[in-house]
């Protein structure tokens, strides 16, 4: 794929060479869209952001500005940013990666200060805001490293969201049944092995193509579960679908934190172990014999053959753990979100996750934080609605979305798969 | 795969396949070679998998029905009844479904007879379509997961057209129908555009446009333009009268003329691929790109082209839907036939007249289903898990074959050696 983008970009560019005109321009059309909108546009009243609720341990006083003049210092700075990518490049030097992202940052203050200051009230709980953004990722975040350990190994998970619902459902009848909801969470990992089962059987042994297979499993996943539910857990919901949830462990003192406590240290075990998890992941994928002999499966299998790693064991083994981490995620929606399974509860948040997993560059981190993005970009918009907003409701709940499409165009950053994602290993 | 095929030629199917005793070595020995051809074609293993896939659904309402399930516990002492009761739940399923989809032995008139087969058919309208669409991207190398935005934003222009313009007949239906074409081309061709330029992988892009197509339509639906006057819901006003499909059999079915677009456009599609330049252009694309480059045929135009008309037929099933079944917009307008679709090119195996046949297929299940559910309370999901099974199954026709102890063609020891590392995953 890595040639197929340089060939396409220098045809694309003509004469230019390996100077590229992609980041300069894109940055000064979003610098003047901001002139336009959050500086021109720019709505006339004071915006507070709270930090702390009044009964919180550690009382912070909350922030406010006014609209204005944040939408024109950061609009200034960003065409000032926009300018010097433009003369960097014109000079032929490369532009310094801080560039682009301290504009991101402004771009994204000039952005809340805007709608947040175009709102009925523009008054918002900052800290509920970063909380509830972190509470939607979860799912996203496990999806996404399940989608991290599969993709790094070279096979493609789209059957994230048969994973997610499928650990749903199965944590909600387990946790149900047994009155336990740890049972539920295990019952959860082992649904989503089961899923990665039939994907890596397939994939792998029958070596049919590893979408079909994923877009399939997640039908079936769906059927399945939909069936269930109207001939079971409709039938007797008191027996089968009214788990016990999750209770919320607070660790003393570091969760009066403010902004972050809440965060980081008041948590469920589903919570806890995503960040557990992320931190797993990407250690032992960079700094482990283990994430080395994964990667060379996922990028040059035949070398990695070669060298003696079993490929296709290393890929099956690997789609099963990712089962278990999808299937966790899938059990925050049963146990913790809300307490019982619902028909296709999951609605799509698996296939967020693969966005999340491709915008984060198939990297643990990097999907966290993608994860993280489009659970806030879903959590603003569900505030929004709330003090009314000039923006409609469904273009803020399109932006994941169209942000993928701009991060696999290669528009934001460029993303690279593994080089044997989605290609099976027939050995000889 | 290829050498190890060869090098495994067994000098006779029967001496790996002997204690099966399908063949029968007394038979006479041109019979049996026509018996080997039927035993190890495609056609008997797409069969047996609907066959497996049936009686896996069989086997799912028996297990979840009450009856047996109060049976059951006294299954020592009577067997026979729990066997009973688990034959007489999935058999009464299975033939309301038939009921529903072929023929009512029960009704009274010719017209009750036969109005479950124009009901199929009726549902197997979009179905034909969007499969059509998801075939011929799939015969180019594109994995079109899109259909289901392309019939949205299709069946947007195409109701836009429909209520907006108020025009002679004909006329009328035939801007709509173009209409139609037209926003599914373009939503497909954007995709087909950025993977072109952009080397982004269209799996990708397509689901994301999905989201955004969802998005966009129930946006529409809260503005003015789109908006039923003097309400507040999201449904537009009717189509006119001059912008529907005139029903194909009289007011007693429901059978419009989208049916006979659906097989005009299936002989289209079968025209483009096998006899038209452009169709020979687009499967040397998605058979080799980089053959195809080198024989001087542009793959970019090739991915754009492909795109642009499975969007075209994604949007006429926007059409069949919007002008012929439901004539209103809603954001449910496109159900789940996006998605289907792609279960039904699969099916088809990307063949026009395959994706004719699993549409209609697949039309019977889903038209079946509703009277399924409404006769004997089974849940119209069996449907969702049966037909993904199905094209699991057909997927990976080693997997029947070993189930049925089916002989291999060619080579019969393909399945010994990659078995192991299999078996010793699935254990751990």
């Amino acid at each position: 794929m890595s040639t197929a983008t340089t060939t396409a970009t220098a045809t694309g560019a003509g004469t230019s060479g390996v100077r590229s005109w992609k980041n300069p321009i894109i940055l000064s059309v979003v610098a003047l869209f901001c002139l336009v909108v959050f500086a021109l546009g720019a709505p006339g009243n004071s915006v507070t952001f709270r930090l702390s609720e009044a009964d919180d341990a550690i009382v912070l006083p909350a922030i406010v500005v006014s609209a204005p003049i944040i939408g024109w210092v950061c609009t200034l700075v960003m065409l000032a940013l926009a300018v010097l990518a433009v003369g960097r490049t014109r000079a032929g030097v490369r532009t310094p990666t801080w560039v682009p992202a301290v504009f991101a940052v402004l771009f994204f203050i000039a952005f809340l200060t805007w709608v947040v200051g175009s709102a009925r009230t523009p008054n918002v709980a900052l800290y509920g805001l970063l909380a509830g953004s972190v509470t939607l990722a979860v799912p996203l975040i496990f999806g996404s490293l399940s989608g991290v350990l599969c993709e790094r190994s070279g096979v493609v998970n789209i059957a994230i969201e048969g994973q997610l619902l499928f650990g749903a459902f199965a944590a909600a009848v387990a946790a149900s049944l047994s009155g336990s909801a740890v049972v539920g969470l295990v019952a959860a990992a082992a649904a989503g092995v089961l899923v990665s089962l039939v994907l890596a059987v397939f994939s792998i042994r029958y070596v049919v193509n590893q979408v079909i297979v994923g877009v399939v499993l997640n039908v079936l996943v769906s059927g399945l579960t939909g069936f269930l539910f109207s001939a079971v857990l409709s039938e007797d919901s008191q027996r089968w679908n009214s788990p016990p949830r999750l209770p919320v462990i607070r660790i003393p003192f570091l969760a009066d934190i403010p902004i972050i406590g809440p965060i980081l240290f008041e948590q469920t075990v589903v919570g806890y172990l995503m960040y557990v998890a992320v931190a797993v992941v990407y250690v032992a994928l960079y700094h482990s014999r283990w994430g080395l002999r994964t990667r060379a499966v996922g990028e040059h299998p035949k070398a990695a053959d070669t060298l003696g790693v079993n490929v296709n064991r290393r890929r099956f083994m690997n789609v099963l753990l990712a089962g278990v981490v999808a299937g966790v995620g899938g059990s925050f929606f049963t146990l913790v979100a809300v307490s019982g399974f619902g028909k296709d509860m999951t609605a799509g948040q698996g296939y967020i996750a693969l966005a999340a997993l491709i915008f984060g560059r198939w990297n643990p981190i990097g999907a966290f934080f993608a994860a993280l993005l489009f659970g806030f970009a879903t959590n603003l918009s569900n505030v929004l609605s709330l003090l009314g907003t000039p923006v409609p409701d469904q273009f803020l709940r399109m932006l994941p979305y169209v942000v993928t499409v701009f991060a696999v165009a290669g528009l934001v950053g460029r993303s690279r798969a593994p080089g044997a994602s989605g290609i099976p290993y027939i050995k000889g | 795969m290829s050498p190890q095929e060869e090098n495994q030629v067994p000098p006779g199917p029967e001496a790996s396949t002997a204690p099966t005793a399908t063949t029968g070595p007394e038979a006479p020995t041109s019979e049996q070679t026509l018996l080997q051809r039927i035993m190890t074609g495609n056609a008997l293993v797409a069969f047996l998998s609907v066959v497996l896939s049936l009686i896996l659904g069989g086997l799912l309402i028996a297990v979840t029905d009450p009856a047996v399930g109060r049976a059951s516990s006294y299954f020592f002492t009577r067997p026979q009844d729990t066997l009973g009761a688990a034959w007489s739940a999935a058999s009464n399923a299975y033939i309301a479904l038939f009921q529903g989809s072929v023929i009512n032995v029960r009704g009274t008139t010719f017209t009750s007879v036969i109005y479950p087969l124009t009901q199929t058919l009726t549902v197997a309208t979009p179905l034909i379509c969007a499969g059509l669409g998801v075939a011929l991207a799939f015969r180019a190398g594109l994995f079109n997961i899109g259909a289901q935005g392309q019939i949205l934003i299709g069946a947007t222009f195409a109701a836009w057209v429909g209520f907006t313009l108020h025009l002679p007949a004909g006329l009328h239906l035939l801007l709509v129908v173009l209409a139609g074409m037209v926003g599914g081309a373009v939503w497909a061709g954007l995709v087909g555009l950025l993977k072109a330029r952009t080397g982004a992988h269209e799996v990708i892009l397509t689901i994301m446009f999905n989201y955004i197509a969802t998005n966009l339509v129930l946006y529409f639906l809260s503005t003015p333009a789109f908006q039923r006057p003097g309400s507040t819901n999201p449904i537009s006003p009717q189509l006119d009268d001059t912008a529907v499909y005139p029903l194909l059999l009289g007011p007693a079915f429901r059978l419009h003329w989208g049916f006979v677009v659906a097989v005009v456009a299936t002989v289209f599609v079968w025209w483009l691929l096998n006899r038209s330049t452009v169709g020979f252009e687009l499967r040397a694309v998605g058979a080799n790109p980089s053959a195809a480059r080198t024989a001087g045929i542009s793959v970019s135009k090739g991915y754009i082209l492909a795109m642009a008309i499975a969007g075209a037929l994604a949007g006429l099933a926007g059409v069949a839907q919007v002008s012929g079944t439901e004539q209103v917009l809603t954001s449910g307008v496109a159900a789940s036939f996006g998605f289907d679709a792609i279960t039904v090119a699969l099916l088809g195996r990307s063949s026009p007249w395959g994706t004719f046949a699993a549409g209609i297929l697949f039309g019977a299940f889903r038209a079946g289903g509703v009277t399924m559910q409404a006769s004997t309370g089974t849940s119209i999901d069996i449907v969702l898990v049966v037909q993904s099974l199905i094209v699991l199954f057909i997927a990976a026709p080693p997997l029947v074959r070993a189930l049925f102890r089916l002989p291999v063609p060619g080579a019969a020891g393909r399945g010994s050696t990659p078995r192991t590392p299999v078996s010793t995953g699935a254990a751990a």
